[in-house]
Formats: structure tokens, sequence, C-alpha cells
């Protein structure tokens, strides 16, 4: 019996045993449950990472789903193959190493593991060391304060005479030091004891907004109803958020909700997915431009509402995994909402070849794209993006322009390892990356800086 | 004459230890504290040469050096630029810029003392 007719059907036979619906299952693992579906029925291969994150969800080795345990330590030595951007492994040849030399395939998969859960340690670590604005200002505190203390002490240890009055003042000033290293050195370790877990030492106002956001899956009810809003509903939301703290996240988070109310009662949930059953393809369902024209609003609300898209009541499916950024004409990043596979940077700059970063280039010209991110293994995503006017528009005043950013997970078995002939046609993925600093792409004509991850720190 | 060097760093205890130092040893000590009109208080003193700290409030020392290097009256003027980190693209980052020398702080009075030797000495 092929590989692919076992597994889908034992997919199936576990998800039903745990009481999983398709939606659910789907959503946890960043694919459509029509995917799924098309996974279960054997009318779709599953290997690489698809097949890691399912077995992870249903809580089984990935064994357990297919024929043996050669099926997933060969999708483990495929996802490695296209992990390799330089290397061109016979990928043809996997099946063949797995059978005549299974311990050292062993071990070439268990090396690409690890090197998995390494570089998103880095990732993290380098993202943190480099753009933190509290480390870099406590590191600098805490140096400079050292290095009073150091040059204070060797005045006072040289032999040479100095007038009482200076030797006063530097003893003072040594005091003073001291003390407020042993404060600054107290409050970095504090920050550091925090900085290895993923949700603790929350350091900016971004930070705080990501997490208050995450906290309600991007989905306010109380936003929803219909005119007017109780009154100080916005406030109570942003007094009883535990995640708000800072008076600039507050400040963010009001803007936030304001906005959210605003295209609430521009676009209804019950219109949206009106139009989205009506739009029947998933392509069209989720296509911000298409559902722009029907609804007769403007595609970045689109974008805005398919990311704040809960269960439905109705039918009880979950809503497909969408990814959202927006940012200001700068470039800076003002919204970050994250979808698996697709990274986005926590602290500074993110990957200028975004066709958020294209759309400012060309205001009110939606850009359709479809995307691979270096070092995310060879999934790929399309992406809207637009860059639309923000605030009333005024004579003679050149307007400020806002880019969004839609990004929606393409199905699995589009997966292109490196290497391989490139996917011709609209649907030919463009290679972005997250930010220059741990980005592996070599030669990219839109690299700041070096990559750690190929010049090292 | 006493060569003049001018100290721009936001802190005071290393601007009195350092300015204590260089006194010592035969230097005309100036000091300013702030990012924000560093070029123009170099522009209006002139000196021999400056220590230009980079983590300032206002602007950067990086941004400060490059505006520096732009211009005619200070394009050679000597520059030892500080920094409490050392990695190698902080030193890259001084070079690009038109630092004449970097040092990493913590660094000790002699370090000091023999980097501004040095670059007068050029």
């Amino acid at each position: 019996m092929p590989q692919r007719q076992l597994t889908g059907g034992r997919i199936r036979e576990r998800r039903i045993a745990l009481g999983l619906r398709q939606a659910d299952l789907a959503r946890d693992v960043g694919i459509s449950a029509s995917y799924l579906n098309l996974i279960e029925h054997s009318r779709r291969r599953i290997g690489g990472k698809l097949l890691l994150d399912l077995s992870a969800a249903l809580g089984v080795e990935p064994s357990a789903l297919t024929e043996g345990a050669e099926a997933a330590l060969i999708a483990t030595l495929r996802d490695a193959a296209t992990a390799a951007p330089t290397v061109r492994p016979e990928i043809d040849g996997i099946e063949d190493l797995a059978a005549r030399f299974p311990g050292w395939a062993e071990v070439l998969a268990e090396r690409h593991r690890r090197v998995l859960s390494l570089e998103r340690t880095v990732e993290q670590l380098s993202d943190r060391l480099t753009h933190d604005p509290y480390l870099a200002a406590s590191m600098h505190e805490v140096l400079s304060t050292v290095t009073a203390i150091r040059s204070t002490a060797a005045i006072l240890v040289d032999p040479r005479e100095i007038e009482p009055e200076w030797r006063d003042r530097f003893h003072r000033n040594i005091n003073e030091d001291a003390a407020r290293l042993a404060q600054s050195a107290q409050a970095l370790v504090g920050y550091m004891d925090g900085a290895g877990k993923a949700d603790a030492a929350l350091s900016s106002p971004q930070d705080e907004m990501e997490r208050f956001l995450t906290a309600r899956a991007h989905h306010f009810a109380e936003l929803e109803g219909p005119d007017p809003l109780p009154e100080g509903t916005i406030s109570t939301l942003i007094d009883t958020a535990e995640a708000l703290q800072s008076a600039s996240a507050k400040t963010q988070g009001r803007a936030y909700l304001e906005r959210y109310r605003s295209d609430a009662m521009r676009l209804p949930l019950a219109r949206l997915r009106a139009a989205r059953l009506q739009a029947g393809a998933d392509d069209a369902a989720s296509d911000p431009l298409y559902l722009a024209a029907r609804l007769s609003v403007d595609p970045a609300t689109v974008m805005r509402r398919l990311a704040s898209l809960p269960q439905d009541p109705e039918t009880g499916a979950q809503a497909a995994p969408v990814g959202l950024v927006s940012c200001d004409a700068s470039g800076t990043l003002l919204l970050r909402h994250p979808i698996e596979g697709f990274a986005l940077p926590r602290f500074g700059a993110a990957c200028p070849l975004w066709p958020l970063f294209a759309a400012l280039n060309r205001p009110m010209t939606p850009i359709r794209q479809t995307l691979r991110q270096s070092g995310q293994h060879g999934r790929r995503f399309r992406a809207f993006a637009i860059a639309q006017p923000v605030g009333q528009t005024e004579y003679n005043t050149e307007p400020l322009f806002e880019s969004h950013m839609l990004i929606l997970p393409l199905a699995q078995d589009s997966v292109t390892p490196r290497g391989a002939a490139p996917v011709e046609g609209p649907d030919a993925p463009r290679e972005v990356g997250v930010s220059c600093r741990i980005c592996p792409a070599e030669a990219c004509p839109g690299r700041r800086e070096p990559s750690i991850l190929t010049d090292g720190f | 004459m006493s060569k003049r060097v001018l100290i721009i760093e936001d802190e005071p205890n290393i601007i009195e230890a350092i300015s204590f130092i260089l006194s010592r040893d035969g230097w005309h000590v100036d000091s300013h504290s702030n990012g924000h009109d560093a070029v123009s208080v170099v522009r209006a003193r002139a000196p021999d040469l400056v220590i230009l700290d980079v983590m300032l409030p206002g602007r950067s020392g990086y941004e400060i050096l490059t505006d520096l290097r732009a211009q005619p009256e200070t394009q050679d003027l000597p520059v030892l630029m500080l920094t409490a980190r050392g990695q190698a693209r902080d030193r890259e980052l001084a070079e690009r810029a038109g630092a004449s020398r970097f040092m990493t702080k913590p660094f000790s009075n002699a370090d000091v003392i023999e980097a501004l030797n040095a670059l007068v000495a050029r």
C-alpha cells in the first residue's frame, strides 16, 4: 500500500480518537481545513515539517503516522536537505541512504533537529542583544560606571601627590559609582533572568501590545456590537488588560481598539462571513482586493478584519491562520500579528524585500506575491500588501501613508527544496528574510549588515 | 602651549577622572555632555582632539562623527571614540564613521594618555 494512503488514514483515525475537528487540527498546524481533508483522504502527499507538526499536534511519534520509522526519518532528512542553502544533496537518494545506513541517517536527522532548535535560540538572543534598547542602555550604564570607578581608583592609588580637596572628591565619586553599579548590575541580572523565558521580561510597549492582542486572539467581541457602544467600553478593555502596563502601550492599545471599532462598523463580521461564503474557493475568500470590491470597503480594512476573525459561531470552525504586519511611512513596524512559519523581527527593522515596503513606493497599488522566507525551510506564503493614506485628505498637503501586509499560508505540498527547479509563473516564490542580522541569504541587494548566521558574531 | 582636548561624554565622573589625569599630563581639557549640539560645540571650541562617547543623549557618537567628517574644518580632526560595546561590528561602524582610534570601556588611564599622545603625534 502506498505510504500516503496509510498516513492520511492514520491521521484521520487519530484525530477522531482525540475528538478533534478537522478545523481544530488544521489551525494547530497552520493549514486550511480543506487541505487537511485532502491529506486525510490521501489526495495530498505529506512529509517534512508538516508531518512533524501533525504528529506533535496529535501527540504521537511521526513514525506512528507512517508506514514505519523510516518514513519519519526520511521526512526529517528531506527537511534537512531543503535547509542547506548552498549544498545540493541528492534528494532522490534519501530513501536509499536511510535504508543502507540507518544509523548515519539518524545521526544526520538528529543533528538537523538540534540545528533547528539552536537556530531558534540564536535568533531570539541575537535579536534581543542587538536591538533591545533596555539591554543596550543598561550595558552602557554598567560599563560606564565601571570605567569611572577604574579611572578614579587609578588616580587614588597613584603615588603622586593629590590635593586633599580632589582626593575627597574622588572618594565620594567612587562611593557613589559603587552604589550605582550595584543597582545597575542587580537590575541587569533580573532582566537577563527573564530573558530566557519566552513570555517574560516585557521590555517595550510593542511587546506589551503583542501580548495583549495574542491573549485575545486579535479579536474583541465587545467592539463588534451595534452603535453606540456602552460608554467606557474601550477604556475598560485598556484598564483591565494585564499586559498593558506602560503609558505608551496603553496609548497604542487605545488607538488600536478605536480603529478596530471603526473597522467593525464599516465591515461587520456577518457581512464579511457572507461574502467569504459566497466567494467559495479558498483563494477568493481570503483575497482582500476581491472582498473589498464586493463589500465596498478599502483593502486595508478587509485585511485587518480577516486578521481578527474569531471562531465561526454557527459551524464552530476556527478562523484560518492569518498574519498581518503594518508599518508607517518610515518603515517602522506598527503592528505584528505573527503567523507560524513566517518570522517577524522582535526589534529593529524587517527585511526590505517584503512587499509591505514595496507597497510604500506605489501607494494605493495592491501587491500580491508568493513569498518564501530564508531559514524557514521552504514554506510558502501568499502576501497581499497595500499602502493607504492615513487620516483626512487636506488640500495642498501630502498625505501620510501606512502600509499593510496580509500573510496567508500556502498548501504544504508546494514546498520546493532549495536546489530544485524553481516554480514558474505567478506562484514563483520570492525569497525574503526576517531581518538582515539573522538572515542566511547571501548576495542580497537589500542587505544592510552582515548576518550572524553566515558571518558569525 | 598645551594641546586642547574636548571630552564629549555623558558620565560626569568619567569626565572628572579623565579631566584630572589629562590636566596633570599637560592637556587643556574641556567637556560637553550632550549629543544634540555636539557638532556646533566642536566647531565653536576648535579643540586639537576630541574624545567622543558613542552613546550620548540626543544623538549617537556615530552620527556626530559623520557630521564632523562632512565639514572641511573638522574632517581631519583626531577623534578617539569611546564605547561600551566591543564587538567587531561596533569597531567597523566607528571606522566607517571616520574614527581616528577606537577604545572600549572600561579602559585604563594609561590607555587614554597613550592613545591621545599617539593621535597628536601623527
